[in-house]
């Protein structure tokens, strides 16, 4: 189906616009008097509902009307926000992002809502209203009675517009003659007159059964026109074999005496959103001028980009041929011209690059609507403060942090922060504050999450690393804090007395330590009993660029990540002393083992004797090793690759990269050779 | 009726002749400088850079265990670009495209040539040449790589 290709849009615009649900409902909660924000949510549950009907998920856009018309009320003061009603539309608000994340997933975002539904009713009917007496479940029963055709909610608005528009409603029934032999015919002619005079909103019976001559001799339009109702009747009499016309204004308030509450912003078509949005804005004083700004962005596969990243190196190899060439030849205007383009190509090395960056705010926006959740669930008043959401990171590495962090701020919530009963008895403000912190510095991103509660009781760690036999007492008096700390990642370590929903089932923080290592990061604690604790999250700003020490091994060369290593050295044979059959070296006190890359890759070549070793000392952890290569060619920044689907597996290899000439260098894989 | 026809890209391998569906195949390359990976089967010969993406190369004739050849100025990378993986296959020579009509397609017997049966959709008679038609699955299954490693 056609729909397919505007899915996707669909998708990321529903999450965007549930996000700014989410948003603007946590500032509402904290300012309910503002009316300014409610005209905010009011036209993100607006689009919302106009995307999905045009998608044709009803229940989507059902609820979605359910909550605007709430919404509506309580921006025209017919009911007063409370905290009640706000659970509840953060239900919806759930239930709708529940039902995206169904489209999501391949279906067809159906939910039952009922219950939801019925509280909205009850809310937007509530104390104060008597006003708004019709719910818009009966609207089209009540319209029945009134009239002949019965009009859904979308067609009143448009009908509700037109009118404001300066056009004509106008109910129009054709009668045929009772001898008209070709009935379908006719009635197309009298659409074909019609559609020239205006639009057909409806029709009763509807298009398909008037061309299946499903109607006796009469049937009924409703047309938007600007002509008058003579006009109309004269035009359509043309048309041979017709016996009557009737033309009738057609009276909007008689069928539905909510639209006035509507305010006319109803509709579906997403031609007439602009116009409907322009409307609100005027209608509507109090709005605020609108974040325009945020929307000169296009989305782009990620995969174009790095199709585009791909086409960029192989130029820069080509530039490198090229530099080559200019020297060699040492033509005046060549050089000029290959140093410009090596420039141009730098920077456009740079924007290639920023354009895989996002900013964090894509995982911390999650987190207020979390938190308030969570602060509710355990009882506890919890102030969210976010800094440097603006932060960018690579978008392969903004994927992956979102799990860990969550973790991170539930264990803060659950184990950190202190009821505010126990916080008011150490003589803390009964409100307790978690401060996420995101910010640059060097190659990296930092990730901070700071709470004020109560802080890891290092006495308690170590009692419980003792009764799980990680460690006896003698050893855990030596232990630093830093090290007491680095205790609870350690896999099946809960230091929480209860096992609650939120955290505590002895599983997690150590995921969290390896998710974060598997990303080329780290994560360290710092802590003070009773003061706080605060996770510090360390993060390279890419994943697909990275720092290497670049080696030769006989003819190969070999990449080794800066991240792991701690320092080159050259070694004299003479310092090389035994241990279990194993060659170590004594460094800076520490007796490292040594590995002889030539070895372990199988290198092909000889090996030419001499009485020094270059020597890179690598760690992983507390874990150190000195791996053996020829010579040290130098630092570089390369874009990494992976061996593809194909190649998997490859022991102690994590990638490639690209070197200038073309080649293709392995990617050392440290972690693998520290055993 | 129109006969039905299996557009092929047709190579050479110790002196026979073997086919491959032209959809498969991303590119034919002459024998660009590979860089070997340690620790892998020999037929793996290493990777080489195509136009900026990493791609393993298998060299056919290890992967069937011919005698292996030194390469000449006829040798071929072809590039398959199948089930998401990207590999290049080192092959004696390439030089033909042609249409094989389904219906000379016939079965492979139960011995053809050296290659191990499970390599082979079928054979088809095209010009008084005989072209083994390749299953591709079976060349590039990961199974082989496995058993390599749990071996070492």
């Amino acid at each position: 189906m056609e729909m397919n290709e505007y899915l996707d849009v669909f998708i990321e615009e529903s999450k965007e616009h549930i996000q700014a649900l989410n948003d603007h409902l946590l500032t509402l909660e904290k300012n309910p008097e503002d009316v300014s924000i409610v005209n905010e949510i009011f036209r993100s549950a607006h689009t919302l509902k106009g995307m999905s009907a045009t998608m044709g998920y009803q229940d989507l856009a059902d609820l979605t009307h359910k909550m605007e018309n709430v919404l509506d009320a309580i921006r025209n003061h017919k009911v007063t926000l409370n905290e009640a009603m706000l659970d509840v539309i953060f239900k919806a608000v759930d239930a709708l992002e529940a039902m995206v994340l169904d489209i999501i997933d391949g279906g067809e975002g159906k939910k039952n809502v009922k219950s939801l539904v019925n509280q909205l009713e009850a809310m937007e009917n509530g104390e104060n209203v008597e006003a708004v007496t019709t719910s818009a479940s009966n609207e089209p029963t009540e319209a029945m009675v009134n009239t002949d055709v019965s009009l859904d909610e979308f067609e009143l608005t448009v009908l509700q517009q037109s009118a404001e528009g300066g056009f004509n409603n106008y109910q129009v029934t054709v009668t045929l003659q009772e001898t008209t032999l070709l009935k379908a015919a006719r009635v197309y002619m009298v659409f074909e007159i019609l559609e020239k005079l205006g639009e057909v909103i409806k029709s009763s019976p509807s298009v398909p059964e008037l061309e299946e001559e499903k109607f006796d001799y009469s049937f009924t339009v409703v047309l938007v026109t600007k002509d008058s109702a003579e006009d109309v009747s004269a035009k359509i009499n043309k048309v041979s074999e017709i016996d009557t016309v009737v033309v009738k204004e057609l009276e909007i308030q008689a069928y539905d005496r909510d639209v006035t509450a509507e305010r006319s912003v109803d509709t579906d078509e997403v031609s007439k959103q602009e116009s409907a949005e322009q409307e609100q804005t005027s209608t509507d004083t109090n709005a605020k001028k609108k974040s325009q700004l945020s929307s000169k962005t296009i989305r782009v596969n990620i995969d174009r980009l790095d199709a585009l990243m791909n086409l960029f190196e192989e130029l820069v190899i080509d530039r490198g041929r090229l530099e080559q060439i200019s020297t060699t030849l040492k033509n005046n205007e060549l050089q000029e011209t290959v140093e410009h383009m090596s420039r141009i190509s730098g920077d456009l090395q740079n924007i290639i690059l920023k354009m895989r960056m996002v900013p964090v705010d894509q995982v911390f926006n999650r987190f207020p609507r979390m938190v308030r959740q969570l602060a509710k669930d355990l009882n506890k008043d919890i102030d969210l403060q976010i800094y440097g959401a603006e932060t960018e990171l690579d978008r392969t590495v903004i994927d992956e942090i979102g799990d860990p962090l969550v973790h991170l701020i539930r264990n803060a919530l659950d184990h950190g922060i202190e009821t505010p009963s126990e916080r008011e008895t150490k003589g803390k403000p009964t409100q307790g504050t978690l401060k996420l912190n995101a910010y640059h510095s060097g190659n990296h991103v930092f990730i901070e999450i700071a709470d004020d509660g109560a802080g890891i009781d290092r006495e308690k760690v170590l009692k419980k690393a003792i009764a799980n036999g990680v460690l006896t007492l003698e050893e855990s008096k030596s232990y630093s804090d830093q090290q007491v700390f680095q205790l609870i990642m350690a896999s099946g370590f809960s230091t929480a007395d209860t096992i609650s929903d939120i955290s505590g089932r002895g599983v997690g923080l150590d995921v969290v330590k390896n998710t974060i290592e598997s990303l080329g990061g780290n994560i360290t604690i710092d802590s003070k009993y009773n003061e706080g604790s605060t996770f510090v999250i360390q993060l390279p700003l890419t994943l697909s660029i990275i720092s290497v020490m670049l080696t030769e091994v006989k003819n190969e060369k070999y990449a080794i990540p800066l991240s792991s290593i701690i320092e080159t050295a050259i070694v004299n044979k003479k310092d090389i002393l035994s241990a279990h059959h194993q060659p170590v070296i004594d460094f800076r006190g520490r007796v490292v083992p040594l590995v002889s890359l030539s070895n372990i890759f199988n290198v092909p070549g000889e090996t030419e004797e001499d009485d020094f070793y270059s020597v890179v000392i690598i760690r992983q952890g507390e874990k150190m090793a000195g791996l053996i290569v020829d010579s040290f060619i130098g630092q570089q920044e390369v874009v990494l690759k992976s061996l593809g689907n194909y190649l998997t597996d490859v022991f102690a290899i994590s990638g490639a990269t690209i070197l200038g000439d073309g080649q293709v260098a392995l990617i050392v894989d440290t972690d693998a050779l520290i055993k | 009726m129109a006969l039905e026809f299996l557009k092929s890209i047709v190579f050479e391998l110790n002196d026979e002749e073997y086919a491959l569906p032209v959809d498969l195949v991303g590119a034919i390359e002459r024998v660009m400088p590979i860089t070997r990976i340690p620790g892998v089967p020999p037929f793996v010969k290493g990777v080489l850079n195509l136009r900026g993406v990493v791609t393993p190369v298998i060299d056919l004739r290890e992967r069937f265990n011919f005698e292996a050849q030194k390469e000449t100025e006829a040798t071929r990378v072809i590039i398959i670009q199948h089930d998401e993986k990207d590999v290049g296959l080192i092959v004696d020579a390439c030089y033909d495209v042609i249409d094989i009509p389904n219906e000379s397609i016939e079965p492979a017997p139960e011995t053809i040539g050296t290659v191990k049966i499970d390599y082979i959709n079928g054979v088809a008679k095209y010009d008084e040449r005989l072209l083994i038609l390749l299953n591709i699955d079976e060349i590039l299954s990961t199974d082989v790589l496995k058993e390599f490693y749990e071996e070492k």
